[in-house]
């Protein structure tokens, strides 16, 4: 009798600790995701989410949420850049990121899209010179993310809002672009996020990039 | 439970009441402050990233001992134990600057970077083909950039006061003996291989690497491309001839092989633009190469390339010791180049680089001199005239084995070194007039063993320390050559290159067997440059001193065949080189202007004193412009060049005074050339079609200046013969088709 009730009082413990642990988590990634639409308007607050995503990672260990959005901000932070001799850096801070994400969570469909993020951003630097290379290694990762999840409505996001500002005569702008954002944009009515802390976003940059080609 | 629920909720609220707050400053080892770092108590929450002063402050409610991590890409890391009590406390953070490829200065006196790899790129391989005086000839674009001379009459690459022979090409390290076309008296030949072969390449006009050798003047490297992104099938159709290829990579995308076929036959081309000479042979090349590139398992890469060419030509010109009689020149060539390659990591930072090559050639030359019906003529008095018919058969082999052994060390210091060895047989048989055979061999096994180092003093400040080591055989002497260059960043990104070197070569095979023995050229390189680059604008000039020694004299063989005699020539050659390139400017504009001033003499060969030799001129410059009109869906390239005249001379063998002398000089006409052309890409944009078409027209010499390169004088009278273009202007179409590739992402990027 003494021995369970050892045993319990053990479990309960262990789990009212790891609840603790958890809502502390939960409660701290909450608390940087409600900060996100503000921080995207200037790469300095941007950055400081990217640090604090990536100490919530650092420290979490398992999670590979903060993580990916440590990278999400990271390589939002590279396209900010204007100084295009300091993007390559922070694209590759993004890369050392999500390659932490990668290996909590391998082949997942949100991950190959930052993955094609950071391509494009590298590309960006030099697009003559690195089209071959970052150009189709992007255009690789968002097949991969497409084929990972179907139901995911951001590599059509991407892939549409590279569309867009391609120019015309190169088979890019509006009238392209727009069959894939409204494909993106069926599959975010039918989307639904795992929980509240798994991405969720690009709805309405979706919806913006249609209006505006209409 | 009720224990548990109370000591919890004892340690919530001791938690709440005792945070502290850590502040402080990051800042470099020059105190200037650092934003953006991030800060953070190791396996915490807590953290926060500094502000644009470097400044810091946050809360944090852990006690006891921790580690703080403060990181920020670019600078070393930095980890510090810290105690934390019930009081805050004030850090200040000191981390290094890194030296990274991101920010190192870049060792680049002397040298041209076209590819994609450095940041010191100044053209691409797609620069080259729409470069319109180009007309799709690597050394042809080349001729665009400053310390290149624009001779027209032979092929190669004259750079800085220095013979073509001066200049010498390498594949992945590897060294090209027939790079060009077998030359043809007064017409300039062309390199043999296709500017899309290449993903990098530099051109060095001076001071160039210890890992290169046995070129007095410049180094022109070429580093082929790796696997390519899709199979894909090509078809090519023009005025000049007819090619087909394929390239095929593998499923798994870790190996690929391919093969080209091209055919040439300038006898249309001939029919429509006419031509000085009178071809009773059209130029007719057939041409296979066949490649396959296999990605190992550590990253390196294994690559071959074998190429195979046969052609033949015959052409009339008037002969220039006589008012009616004719000149016939025929030529049957055959040539082969073969290279392998292994680039591999081989584990603790080291990389393997290593090569095989072998290539031959054969040219097999008949020159006759006929009347106004073409018959043979023999004419024995005077003598001269019967010497202009001969054969000449020569052939060639060549060989070379190469290793390099390259170790990373820290902050992107690297220490390289290695080794080359050089076979060469060269055999030649000379027919004359009567049937008599002479013939000449030459063989040499060239040794090389060079060391380099890349040492970085700070991101700021580097240098490049090498020393080459050589023998030769058949001269029966040792070289050393010791090279160095230093490089200083300025603060506005800007730099500024010194470099020092020695280089050596060995006499043209075509004055050995020296009749004495001779021993290695020598020529001394100094160099001071200043660039500017950024990625849509770059500035660069340099200002160069060359000094030439122990420069090969020639004189009379029993056989009447001009052949080394001593190494006491000497010469130099001292000039100033501006680059301006622009691609921001003007929309959609890409421009770049060159300017060369170059003042060079020298003595050598049967030059009876120090004079500025005919091939170079004291002004060269040029203009190239491109601007794609994205609705028309047509890049439109024009490439303006001016030289300023060049001497010429004719040099006599004097028997009274037993020397040569200068019987007659002069100076050529300014050098004048504008060319055209247009690129069509028609399936542009359309997505999803199968095949890609390029249409390409090109024009040169558009308004028709008149052009002289030089002048000849007869052997036996002194007739004056003007050595020009062979047509007026020459205009190319041709139609390029890809298949199973879009290449439509290509064009756009390479337009924008």
């Amino acid at each position: 009798m003494k021995k369970i009730f050892f045993a319990a009082v053990f479990i309960l413990t262990a789990q009212f600790v790891m609840a603790q642990g958890s809502e502390k988590y939960n409660n701290a990634m909450k608390k940087n995701l409600e900060l996100m639409t503000e921080a995207f308007k200037n790469p300095e607050s941007l950055l400081a989410l990217a640090n604090n995503f990536e100490r919530i990672g650092e420290a979490e260990k398992t999670e590979w949420l903060p993580f990916y959005y440590a990278a999400l901000c990271q390589v939002n932070v590279g396209f900010m850049e204007a100084d295009k001799s300091k993007t390559d850096g922070i694209a590759d801070k993004a890369t050392s990121l999500i390659d932490k994400a990668d290996f909590l969570n391998p082949k997942n469909s949100e991950i190959s899209c930052i993955k094609s993020m950071i391509a494009s951003c590298h590309m960006m630097v030099d697009p003559m010179q690195r089209y071959m290379q970052y150009g189709a290694e992007s255009s690789k990762q968002l097949q991969a993310a497409m084929q990972q999840d179907p139901a995911n409505p951001r590599p059509e996001l991407l892939i549409g809002q590279g569309l867009k500002y391609t120019p015309e005569q190169f088979g890019g702008g509006c009238k392209t672009a727009i069959v894939q954002l409204e494909a993106s944009m069926k599959k975010f009515v039918a989307f639904t996020a795992a929980s509240l802390l798994h991405p969720n976003w690009g709805k309405e940059m979706t919806m913006k990039m249609i209006d505006e080609c209409k | 439970m009720k224990f548990v629920f109370s000591w919890i909720l004892t340690m919530v609220s001791f938690i709440g009441l005792a945070q502290v707050t850590i502040k402080g400053k990051m800042t470099d080892t020059k105190n200037k402050p650092l934003a953006g770092g991030s800060i953070s108590i190791k396996d915490s929450y807590d953290g926060t990233t500094t502000d644009s002063l470097g400044n810091f402050s946050f809360f944090t409610s852990e006690k006891g001992n921790w580690v703080l991590e403060a990181s920020l890409s670019g600078y070393s890391s930095y980890v510090k134990n810290i105690t934390i009590g019930s009081k805050g406390f004030e850090l200040n953070i000191v981390v290094k600057e890194l030296i990274t490829e991101l920010n190192a200065v870049v060792i680049t006196a002397g040298a041209f970077e076209a590819g994609d790899k450095k940041k010191g790129t100044v053209l691409t391989p797609l620069d080259i083909v729409t470069t319109a005086s180009a007309d799709g000839d690597i050394t042809g674009a080349l001729k665009t950039l400053p310390g290149t001379q624009q001779v027209g009459e032979t092929g190669g690459l004259f750079v800085r006061g220095g013979t073509a022979a001066e200049s010498k090409i390498y594949i992945d390290g590897n060294l090209v003996n027939n790079f060009f076309y077998s030359s043809l008296p007064g017409i300039a030949s062309r390199g043999r291989f296709n500017p899309f072969l290449f993903k990098g390449t530099i051109f060095s006009a001076g001071g160039y690497s210890a890992l290169y050798g046995q070129a007095l003047s410049s180094a022109l490297i070429l580093e082929s491309t790796d696997l390519p992104e899709k199979t894909e099938a090509n078809l090519s159709v023009s005025i000049i001839g007819v090619g087909t290829g394929i390239q095929k990579l593998a499923k798994d995308k870790k190996s690929s092989w391919g093969i080209t076929y091209n055919f040439t036959h300038l006898g249309l081309a001939f029919a429509v633009i006419k031509q000085k000479q009178d071809y009773y042979k059209n130029p007719v090349f057939h041409e296979a190469d066949a490649n396959f590139r296999i990605r190992t398992k550590r990253g390196g890469m294994i690559k071959y390339y074998g190429y195979w060419s046969r052609g033949t030509v015959g052409y009339r010109t008037a002969d220039i010791d006589s008012v009616t009689l004719k000149n016939a020149f025929e030529l049957n060539n055959l040539n082969t180049y073969q290279n392998i390659n292994l680039k591999e990591n081989i584990g603790m930072g080291w990389k393997l680089i290593t090569g095989l090559s072998f290539s031959t050639n054969k040219d097999d030359i008949a020159n006759e001199l006929q009347d106004a019906g073409n018959n043979k003529q023999n004419i024995t008095s005077p003598v001269g005239y019967a010497f202009k018919n001969f054969n000449l058969l020569s052939k060639s082999y060549y060989a070379q084995a190469r290793l390099v052994l390259e170790k990373k060390l820290k902050g992107m210091n690297t220490v390289r070194f290695g080794s080359d060895y050089f076979y060469s047989d060269e055999k030649a048989t000379y027919t004359l007039y009567t049937g008599s055979q002479y013939e000449t061999k030459l063989k040499d096994y060239l040794y090389a063993a060079f060391v380099e180092t890349d040492f970085y003093i700070s991101k700021d400040i580097a240098a490049k320390l090498g020393s080459r080591l050589e023998h030769s055989k058949q001269l029966n002497e040792w070289n050393i050559a010791p090279r160095i260059s230093l490089a200083y960043k300025f603060k506005n990104n800007s730099q500024a290159s010194i470099a020092y070197g020695i280089f050596f070569q060995t006499p043209e095979s075509k004055y050995q067997p020296a009749a004495f023995g001779v021993g290695f050229a020598k020529a001394t390189h100094y160099i001071l440059q200043y660039q500017r680059i950024n990625n849509f604008r770059s500035f660069r000039t340099e200002l160069f001193y060359k000094k030439y020694n122990n420069l090969f004299k020639t004189g009379m063989d029993n056989f009447g065949r001009d052949v080394a005699v001593n190494n006491s020539g000497t010469g130099y050659a001292k000039g100033i080189e501006f680059f301006w390139r622009d691609k921001k400017t003007l929309k959609n504009v890409d421009y770049w202007l060159s300017y060369s001033y170059l003042d060079t003499k020298r003595d050598y060969l049967n030059f009876p004193a120090l004079m500025a030799p005919n091939f170079a001129a004291k002004h060269t410059a040029s203009l190239v412009v491109k601007k794609f009109v994205l609705p028309l869906k047509t890049g439109f390239n024009a490439s303006y060049t001016f030289a300023s005249g060049r001497p010429y001379y004719n040099l006599k063998y004097d028997n009274l005074l037993d020397k040569y002398i200068v019987a007659d000089a002069g100076s050529t006409i300014n050098y004048n050339n504008l060319g055209f052309s247009i690129n069509y890409l028609p399936n542009l944009g359309k997505q999803g079609k199968k095949s890609f078409i390029v249409w390409v027209l090109s024009v040169s010499n558009i308004l028709g200046q008149k052009q002289i390169f030089n002048y000849n004088y007869g052997s036996i009278t002194d007739n004056k013969q003007l050595v020009g273009p062979t047509s007026k202007r020459f205009v190319y179409i041709g139609c390029f088709l890809s298949f199973g590739v879009d290449r439509t992402q290509d064009a756009i990027n390479n337009n924008l």
